[in-house]
């Protein structure tokens, strides 16, 4: 009844993203996350003089630059109505796998930062294979995957930190053109990942797979496939985020980035991708991660506490979940 | 009395319902008729407090009411079943029936035995039987519907709605659910029943009233106006002819298109049957024949124990509705919101999700010119009305959703259709479309496959009807043989059956 009596098409709209039309950017979920940050940038560099440098800036962004990573690869688990969380025990096992190829056996820097993020895919695969080809639920599957690899770093290390040399800190602590090299890395993972969900027909089966599995079957989309890659694609930016870390910390360290992953779905779902599945942006996860790494800057600056940080970072979660869910046009 | 006066509603953009007052009384079946999107189910929404009405009043005897949810209004007296069934699918049937409202022993546990006693009471008042401890999920559609109906009905119930009851149920649970509306009938239990049967309403309903696009354009008694009269009051002009005329097509001899040799999944016979270029297969049956599942199993969905399929006289594996579809043979799903739209995309993806690799550019990248080009032509060529293909599909009414998914396998070249209950739920204006595109696209030479509990629609738009009965073939009928009573004889087990 609303419909008009003509169907011609809009032939002035030209390339906007397939989902999320018909949006305006306040109604976005991720509108929130948005404006959390620029008020908290605002807030803060009036408060602190430190805060609004280029210095200070570019540290946060390598800061988050780990973080973000991993959450590339969960937007698109997520986005498939999945969810990982094997990838902080994948950063452990990419950490001491590159750390032990350079210092036990001594291969170059390219070789053994290459296997580091292939054994993350490894990882990544074999999640895959429980969730797609036996249909097993997600949240299980890389609740084992939590542990095995995790155990495989420390039982390789023997628990311990493994050095390495410092000229491999080149990595995770220099700087082109006066940007990190770490933030530069997030950039282009970032740039590679709009390309795949956004340009290529891959990346609209994975918002398929999440917007409806068995319309998605039907619609003669490879389901299984498309799930493998995604946790495939999940465990490449958790083992891109070892190496990095491993530079820049200087050592591979089985026992890093335990409660990463939980950091990665906050970033994600800040940046309002469905939990559900099936609709979210790839860049709403760059302002999501972005928001928590600003969170953190900003309230270390104000002097709170980290236990008080804790509270106010779970606070602003709810609350960005909370906003999107009323903006919800559909609810009851 | 139950009376509605006045009612209005407005969502944003929309006038929903406009200035509508119904009267209900008890002991009577009122039906209320319309297209879809007419306002049937908004009003309802409103009587049982899903929605508020921006204007008007609720009257139970008089007494104004206001109920705000569903609970409340259940309090007044009034019960709603949706299409889409409430029911908790792994409880059993009396576990859904007194869900919330438990009988307790002394000591608060459950009290099972009460609740299964009182709930076999109901069974047998109704005249309606089914075993109590299955979980619903293993219940028919038409058991689930009692389940639901009991649910309603064994507390207070003065006034049960009932939203299109009749959309999925075969002919003989249809008499069911009818003899069981008069038993609340003679309860004193008023109805309102909204359906797109039209001969339905003849058969059960007091009075007829018609909504028209969130106007109450007509009241009356159900003798007052015949079919054709009622037609022309829901859409606003005459449609004499639902169906387009079926061209006699020399098609019996040609050689097969797809030729089933054998096909047997769990519970089937070993099926076979072709299907010819440019003719349209009808497959009819009860629900529960295997209509739906040997469709499934043919293109790969789900598991088969023998598949021997010859497209065109080349053996082919059929192994997923992947390669079913490379080789040209689409699935349209019955539950078009559950297996076959992506109600968050845009019209335009759901139209081209299928045909991406020919959207692409020179270098892999889906083409955002090629994409809507795709879009719009297949969106003038199925009539969707829109403003726009960057509209979200979950705004289209549902015939317009059909086509959209029509739209998405034409988009594939497919040479083989397979249609599962192509116009349920679909008002009436959509499905005479529908019909005229199915004809288009046999003429063009394609093979369809038309799976539907529609009688009247298997007797007008197919060529060939095949008739099944517990997951075999019962009978093949052709030509003046497509009629509803050999097509009953054949479903209901007539004949050897």
């Amino acid at each position: 009844m609303v419909e008009a009596a003509t169907h011609h098409v809009d032939k002035n709209i030209k390339n906007i993203d397939f989902v999320d039309i018909g949006k305006s950017i306040v109604a976005r979920p991720e509108f929130f996350s948005f404006i959390a940050l620029v008020i908290l940038v605002v807030a803060t560099s009036f408060s602190n003089e430190n805060f609004l440098t280029v210095d200070n800036l570019m540290n946060i962004t390598r800061q988050v630059s780990i973080t973000a990573i991993i959450a590339v690869g969960m937007t698109f688990v997520i986005l498939t109505g999945g969810i990982d969380l094997s990838v902080g025990a994948i950063v452990a096992l990419s950490s001491t796998v590159m750390a032990g190829m350079i210092t036990n056996m001594g291969f170059p820097f390219w070789l053994a930062s290459s296997l580091a993020v292939v054994a993350g895919m490894l990882v990544g695969l074999t999640s895959g294979v429980f969730i797609a080809r036996f249909a097993l639920p997600p949240i299980i599957v890389t609740l084992a995957m939590m542990e095995i690899p995790r155990g495989m770093g420390l039982l390789y290390t023997n628990g311990y930190p493994l050095p390495i040399d410092r000229v491999f800190g080149y990595l995770g602590r220099e700087y082109v053109l006066g940007i990190p090299i770490p933030t530069l890395m997030m950039l282009a993972v970032f740039a590679v990942a709009y390309v795949i969900l956004n340009r290529l027909p891959i990346g609209r089966y994975v918002y398929a797979v999440g917007g409806n599995e068995d319309a998605a079957i039907l619609s003669g989309i490879r389901t299984g496939r498309i799930k493998l890659m995604v946790y495939a694609i999940s465990g490449v930016t958790a083992g891109i985020a070892g190496v990095i870390q491993t530079s820049r910390l200087l050592s591979g360290q089985p026992n890093s980035a335990i409660g990463m992953e939980l950091d990665a779905i906050a970033a994600v779902v800040l940046g309002g991708t469905s939990i559900a599945g099936g609709r979210g942006h790839i860049f709403g996860t760059l302002i999501g991660a972005l928001l928590l790494g600003v969170l953190n800057n900003s309230l270390n600056m104000i002097g709170l506490s980290p236990y008080s940080q804790r509270i106010v970072k779970g606070v602003i979660l709810l609350i960005a979940v909370l906003f999107g869910f009323l903006r919800k046009p559909n609810r009851k | 009395m139950l009376e509605m006066k006045h009612i209005t509603k407005r969502f944003p953009g929309v006038l929903a319902l406009s200035d509508i007052s119904l009267t209900l009384e008890r002991g009577r079946v009122h039906a209320v008729v319309g297209e879809n999107g007419a306002g049937k189910s908004t009003l309802m929404k409103v009587l049982s407090g899903v929605y508020k009405a921006d204007d008007g009043e609720i009257l139970i005897d008089s007494k104004p009411v206001q109920p705000t949810n569903t609970r409340e209004s259940q309090k007044l007296g009034i019960n709603i079943i949706f299409q889409e069934f409430s029911l908790v699918p792994y409880l059993n049937a009396y576990e859904n029936i007194f869900l919330g409202r438990e009988i307790r022993s002394p000591l608060g546990l459950l009290d099972r035995r009460s609740m299964r006693h009182k709930a076999r009471e109901a069974l047998d008042s109704l005249n309606v039987h089914f075993p109590l401890d299955r979980a619903v999920a293993d219940l028919t559609v038409a058991e689930q519907q009692s389940v639901e109906i009991i649910k309603a009905t064994i507390f207070k119930c003065d006034y049960l709605v009932l939203d299109e009851p009749t959309a999925t149920l075969t002919p003989r649970e249809v008499e069911k659910l009818f003899e069981v509306i008069n038993r609340l009938k003679s309860r004193d239990v008023g109805c309102f029943f909204i359906s797109h049967h039209l001969d339905e309403i003849y058969q059960i309903a007091d009075t007829v009233s018609v909504l028209r696009d969130g106007a109450h354009v007509f009241t009356g008694p159900i003798g007052s106006c015949n079919q054709d009269e009622l037609i022309a009051k829901m859409v606003g002009r005459s449609v004499t002819q639902a169906f387009p005329p079926k061209r006699r097509r020399p098609v019996t001899d040609a050689a097969p298109l797809l030729d089933v040799r054998k096909l047997k999944f769990h519970g089937s016979d070993r099926l076979s049957f072709q299907i010819r270029k440019g003719e349209i297969l009808g497959v009819a049956g009860l629900v529960g024949a295997g209509r739906t599942e040997s469709f499934l199993a043919l293109i790969g969905k789900d598991p088969t124990e023998e598949k021997e399929v010859y497209l065109n006289g080349k053996p082919i594996a059929l192994r997923s509705p992947h390669e079913a579809l490379a080789s040209g043979i689409g699935y349209l799903p019955e539950d078009r919101k559950k297996s076959g739209l992506f109600l968050p995309f845009s019209i335009r993806s759901n139209i081209v999700i299928s045909s991406l690799g020919r959207v692409k550019d020179r270098f892999g990248f889906v083409s955002a010119r090629k994409e809507r080009e795709t879009s719009g032509r297949y969106i003038d060529r199925m009539r969707i009305r829109t403003t726009s293909d960057l509209k979200t599909v979950s705004e289209l009414s549902g015939g317009n959703q059909q086509k959209a998914i029509i739209a998405r396998s034409l988009a594939t070249d497919c040479q083989l259709l397979i249609f599962d209950e192509p116009t349920r739920g679909i008002d009436v204006g959509a499905k005479a479309e529908i019909y005229v595109m199915l004809q288009e696209l046999a003429e063009q030479g394609l093979g369809i496959v038309v799976i539907s509990s529609d009688l009247p629609e298997v007797i007008g738009v197919c060529d060939r009807v095949l008739v099944m009965r517990y997951g075999s073939i019962r009978a093949e009928l052709t030509g003046p043989d497509i009629n509803s009573e050999k097509i009953m004889l054949y479903a209901s087990g007539g004949e050897n059956g």
